[in-house]
């Protein structure tokens, strides 16, 4: 379904929205491209998905580009993404060999290029070869946590990212030392998808119990593919301190992305540690969930998201925005999201996130007042609207390089 | 903006990107090499971008140095002194490196030490901004539709006329200020003049503004 700009009124401000339309008249002859490596599953694909339609109804041709990949080479990026998380993985010489015939693939298959051309994460960055041919201003879109990343990986894919016109990166701890500019962008939640959107209640109970779920006693969710990154194992370590104390139960629901070969592994290693709980619900979603997602985030009474390396973090913004209360890993651009104490709680280890856990489910004014402030903090900042702004701030930085203020004052 | 008493006020705003400069330090012998090298952006950015910001409690300090050096490294004496540099004195991004810079300077010196190193991922990150302005649409014709318009301004365009315009832009005094003289009002601006932005919120100076004009009678002509 696709939301027209106009309904963001209500949600954002009509300001907000007259501003977008305000900076895309500067731009709107320029052709966007964006290309990724997935078209479902994966914040990547859930933020184009809903962002290229209003960059289009904002009057700038704008298209996605997915590339192509066999089994070798999505199971090479996993890699090289546990990699640039700062896992210990191996790679070889012919790892390396896999990524290049890759690019060299996906080069010749390419259409042409936009003016701007974002190409996101690892997986495409090797398409930065067309540039030369193509001309046009080239951003390296770069969603992972690169604070700590492995050097051989790193080395590896430098030079590509070195001969783009710019990179972006979601927090400043990502940032890196290179030749070419480095820009902050935050990634977004919108909040007219079905994924976030307000729902009635019976809707919410409805998808609660659908899924065996006793809405009156007090639910733990952690919404996130299952990736040892995110660290479900330790969330079940969580619960089981919580249990002593509260009995509650525990949703642990995520979907597989095409680009994860992983995830099946983790499933299992989850279920084990599920151990036939029977208030341990284990999910494994199919792609377009995005409205049992919802309601499965608003009937919670609390988030986890026990994270140990993450990019952003999308699944806190999202429970962020529908007030609940989140327990979130110290790691990536969680701690942009978690005010710790404010807007939700930081936490190190499983006995931390079960201490969060009890204190909030003991104090109902606790939750509402950090669900609130979450909700505001979004709003605030990490909404589409914002998203789709600063990427056409970042199409006049690519024209106007060479100032730190530019005085765009006269009509366009 | 006017340039003579006949010209309107045009309210603009400012939008901005947060860049990334790639450099962090994580000692104060470090902070104080790397601020002498950063672009001015980026000090502009360190010691204004909190005011801007949302809160959901007032700042201890909105010096970014400041907080990091209490917050992090514990020199709570030194990130007093760091807040206490008195941004309204000075009219330049040059000006307030130097005083950056001295302060840091005499401190050490005083202490002979400041050993701390903080963990890796406690490390400052040092960014910059690169801004676009923007009109508004919001126009003020004289004196009294200036101080009627007022309300309608964002946080945003306050920013841009009041802490952009003086120091980055180098106007010397922030826009409202200016304009009003030029339309022979110097009594309203020296009373905006005499607004301390930089212990009030933008909504607490926005008020603040509209005050001094209902005071002075310019809301009517």
């Amino acid at each position: 379904m696709t939301t027209s700009l106009d309904s963001y009124r209500g949600v954002v401000g009509s300001d907000v929205v007259d501003e977008l339309v305000q900076l895309a008249d500067r731009v709107r002859h320029r052709r966007l491209q964006h290309v990724n490596s997935t078209a479902v599953g994966g914040g990547v694909a859930e933020l184009l998905t809903r962002m290229v339609p209003l960059f289009r109804e904002l009057g700038i041709e704008t298209s996605w580009d997915v590339i192509e990949g066999d089994e070798a080479f999505f199971a090479v990026t996993k890699a090289f993404h546990n990699a640039l998380h700062g896992a210990q993985e191996t790679i070889t010489e012919e790892m390396l060999d896999v990524y290049r015939a890759a690019q060299d693939k996906n080069l010749h298959d390419l259409g042409q290029m936009g003016d701007f051309v974002v190409i996101h994460d690892p997986q495409p960055a090797g398409l930065i070869a067309r540039k030369k041919e193509s001309g046009g201003h080239w951003l390296w879109r770069c969603h992972i946590d690169v604070s700590t990343p492995d050097p051989a990986v790193w080395d590896f894919l430098r030079p590509y990212v070195e001969q783009y016109d710019g990179s972006i990166f979601s927090m400043p701890e990502f940032s890196q030392e290179l030749p070419i500019p480095q820009f902050m962008v935050p990634p977004s939640i919108d909040p007219l998808s079905d994924k976030n959107r307000e729902l009635a209640d019976d809707e919410i109970t409805a998808v609660v119990q659908k899924h065996g779920l006793d809405p009156e006693r007090p639910i733990l969710t952690q919404i996130s593919r299952f990736d040892r990154l995110k660290d479900p194992v330790g969330v079940i370590q969580a619960y089981r301190l919580v249990k002593r104390r509260y009995d509650c139960q525990l949703l642990l629901a995520g979907g597989g992305a095409s680009d994860d070969p992983e995830g099946e592994q983790v499933l299992q290693e989850v279920r084990e540690a599920a151990n036939d709980d029977p208030d341990v619900h284990v999910l494994l979603l199919p792609p377009f969930s995005d409205l049992e997602i919802n309601a499965l985030v608003r009937g919670s009474t609390i988030i986890m998201q026990k994270s140990l390396k993450e990019g952003f973090g999308l699944t806190v913004t999202e429970a962020l925005w529908k007030g609940r209360p989140v327990i979130g890993g110290s790691v990536g651009g969680i701690k942009l999201q978690l005010l710790n104490g404010v807007t939700g709680f930081l936490v190190h280890s499983p006995e931390g996130a079960a201490n969060r856990a009890i204190e909030l489910l003991g104090d109902e004014t606790l939750r509402q007042t950090i669900g609130a402030n979450g909700h505001q903090h979004v709003r605030q900042n990490f909404l589409t609207t914002r998203h789709v702004r600063d990427y056409l701030l970042l199409m006049l930085a690519m024209e106007y390089r060479d100032t730190d203020i530019t005085l765009l004052t006269a009509k366009p | 903006m006017a340039k003579n008493e006949k010209q309107p006020f045009i309210f603009d705003t400012e939008l901005r990107l947060v860049m990334l400069t790639g450099l962090k330090v994580r000692t104060v012998a470090d902070l104080r090499r790397t601020l002498a090298l950063v672009p001015g952006s980026s000090i502009f950015f360190h010691t204004h971008h909190e005011y801007l910001a949302h809160n959901f409690h007032k700042p201890l300090h909105y010096n970014d140095f400041s907080v990091w050096v209490s917050q992090t490294l514990r020199e709570e004496a030194l990130a007093e002194k760091l807040a206490a540099i008195d941004l309204l004195a000075l009219t330049t991004i040059r000006g307030l490196r130097e005083a950056l810079l001295k302060t840091l300077d005499d401190y050490t010196a005083a202490k002979g030490d400041v050993p701390q190193e903080c963990r890796p991922d406690e490390a400052f990150h040092f960014c910059r901004s690169k801004s676009f302005i923007l009109p508004t649409g919001i126009v003020a014709n004289d004196v009294p539709e200036f101080f009627a318009k007022l309300p309608l301004i964002t946080d945003a365009s306050l920013y841009f006329h009041f802490f952009e315009a003086r120091l980055r832009l180098g106007r010397l005094t922030s826009d409202f200020s200016r304009w009003l003289k030029e339309r022979d009002r110097g009594d309203l601006a020296d009373a905006i003049n005499a607004l301390n932005p930089y212990i009030r919120t933008l909504d607490e100076l926005k008020q603040d503004i509209i005050r001094i004009g209902q005071g002075a009678g310019a809301l009517h002509s």
